[in-house]
């Protein structure tokens, strides 16, 4: 049995990795900047919905203001780069601290509303987040930041004539919150986390401790989200709050995870390479003329997938356990 | 020596329910001892107190000669507590093997030692076979089992059980009660909440019965059914003047 288990684990690693070269070799083949535009937001929104997954699929605690980490990432970084030169990849780092600190302390009152009242509650300090960011002078406000471009160069990690190093940065994101999540999964975090996401009560009399179990799942997942953030600021190299810390943000993270499977190993990945190209694509073809029918279709889409496996799409995979009792 | 597990004086209001009154109690190492008495008479709150769910309004409760009155649940466990509940509460999206894994994290931080400890628990409580299942695919009286697996796999010193042996068909309550009479001789002392008694008194050391928040009798099984003061709080005054 415990071979089964080391097994299947040794299974996931070995997908992934062959995943992995496998998309690493697609610019060989993909020279069009729009598909290369939309793999690059694909693996964006693939490990940015793997990092929202600690939290919300593995410890169950749903939030739906992650926009505000990806929103602090992007700004630490670009602060620090514009305001005291401090190099993006420092910069990505703070983000990723800061957004971490940041929702310890959030985490503090509010890991002990449960239910629908967290979800309200992340939701709210997300807006005023945003609002916080429109009305700073300083930042920027409502006028954002703009990047000053001085040429390809990793050091200041921005490219003007290709996107391929993004693609890979993208990449290397996905796979490092793939890897921890695989990593996590199989720790006393992660049993933790299931643990005080199926019942709390039940946990606490087992020796977890709940409360703090909540504080690391947050930081590990602002802290991945916030370097997500980070790297979109220097992709589109030009910020400001609703462009990085709109409610879309908070969206996109969640739907691939609860589109594929939430809480799962595979679930965001899988659910992002569907949900990312057909967003971007229905936008493509059907946007433009006034942000409505790319919307109603994946909206359309989501709500079908919804019906007919609430589990997600991974359920379609996951064979039927030996089980006596019949369900 | 002294006792495992004590109450002092312990008081339990509810507003203006009282909920329990003056409950002192103790449990000896290595005993089986029932918490029996009729619907509403303190035993679950009894037992939340005990578990560290909630602090008791007045009163204390010691545990292995320490003060564990105002501790938070999950440290009583690290201390040496166990518990199941009365409703079962299984980590239902968890299989079988990975819900008393959690368990077992008390004592082992090495991962391989937990699933280790927890493939020795199942085995022990005879749902080896059911270990990836999912939780929510089993019979209740397996969930009851799950409990008790969960609850042993945190090696405790004193395994609380609340009511595991209640809404059982006969057979399995018998190879719950061959449960806990394995339990106790693997060294853990046992206090058990039920109200079916004709289970719980040939199984139990000592018994305590708990009547309107106050202890009413304790002692030997056999003398506690005679006695008429818990005839009568089961079934009225009318059969107490009878035997």
């Amino acid at each position: 049995m415990d071979k089964d288990f080391a097994a299947r684990r040794r299974r996931d690693l070995i997908i992934a990795a062959v995943l992995a070269a496998i998309a690493a070799l697609t610019p060989l083949f993909v020279k069009d900047v729009v598909v290369q535009n939309i793999l690059i937001l694909t693996l964006m929104y693939a490990g940015l919905s793997q990092s929202w997954n600690i939290l919300s699929g593995y410890c169950g605690q749903i939030s739906l203001g992650h926009a505000l980490y990806f929103g602090l990432g992007a700004y630490t970084t670009e602060l620090l780069f514009t305001k005291f030169g401090v190099l993006p990849w420092f910069g990505m780092l703070a983000g990723g601290v800061v957004s971490a600190l940041i929702a310890m302390g959030l985490g503090y009152p509010f890991f002990r509303l449960r239910g629908h009242y967290f979800v309200i509650a992340t939701i709210v300090i997300a807006e005023i987040g945003l609002l916080l960011f429109h009305n700073w002078e300083w930042a920027g406000a409502a006028m954002g930041i703009t990047i000053p471009i001085r040429g390809d160069s990793w050091l200041k990690f921005q490219f003007l004539r290709t996107k391929l190093p993004y693609f890979y940065f993208a990449l290397a994101l996905c796979c490092l919150a793939w890897f921890v999540t695989w990593w996590l999964e199989n720790s006393k975090w992660g049993f933790w986390w299931r643990a005080v996401k199926d019942n709390p009560d039940a946990a606490e009399s087992l020796g977890v401790d709940v409360f703090n179990s909540k504080m690391g799942a947050a930081a590990v997942s602002a802290f991945l989200v916030a370097v997500g953030g980070s790297f979109y600021a220097q992709f589109v190299s030009y910020i400001d709050p609703e462009s990085v810390m709109g409610f879309q943000f908070s969206l996109l993270m969640a739907l691939p995870a609860v589109l594929g499977g939430i809480g799962t190993l595979w679930g965001p990945v899988l659910g992002a390479a569907i949900l990312i190209p057909l967003t971007e694509l229905t936008r493509f073809k059907l946007g433009g003329s006034g942000r409505g029918v790319d919307l109603i279709v994946y909206g359309t889409l989501i709500v079908l997938i919804s019906l007919a496996l609430p589990r997600g799409l991974l359920s379609l995979f996951s064979r039927p356990k030996k089980t006596g009792a019949a369900r | 020596m002294t006792a495992l597990l004590e109450t002092r004086g312990v008081w339990q209001r509810f507003g203006g329910l009282v909920a329990n009154s003056d409950v002192s109690i103790s449990v000896g190492r290595g005993e089986i001892v029932g918490l029996i008495g009729p619907n509403g008479a303190g035993k679950s709150t009894l037992f939340n107190l005990i578990a560290g769910v909630l602090p008791p309004t007045q009163g204390s409760i010691l545990f292995d000669g320490e003060d564990v009155t105002r501790m938070p649940a999950a440290e009583r466990c690290q201390r040496g507590i166990g518990r199941t509940f009365q409703v079962v509460k299984s980590f239902e999206t968890m299989t079988v093997i990975d819900n008393v894994i959690v368990g077992a994290l008390v004592r082992n931080t090495v991962m391989r030692e937990a699933r280790r400890k927890a493939h020795e628990v199942l085995e022990f409580t005879g749902l080896a076979a059911r270990a990836d299942v999912l939780a929510s695919d089993l019979v209740p009286a397996e969930k009851r089992r799950l409990e008790v697996a969960r609850a042993l796999a945190t090696e405790p010193k004193l395994l609380l059980l609340d009511e595991v042996l209640t809404g059982l068909t006969p057979t399995e309550a018998q190879t719950g009660v061959a449960l806990v009479r394995k339990v106790r001789d693997a060294g853990i002392t046992v206090l058990m909440v039920e109200h079916v008694m004709e289970i719980v008194m040939p199984l139990v050391d000592r018994a305590i019965v708990l009547d309107l928040g106050k202890v009413l009798v304790e002692g030997k099984p056999a003398d506690v059914v005679r006695d008429p003061k818990v005839i009568s709080a089961y079934l009225g005054d009318r059969h107490a003047q009878r035997a």
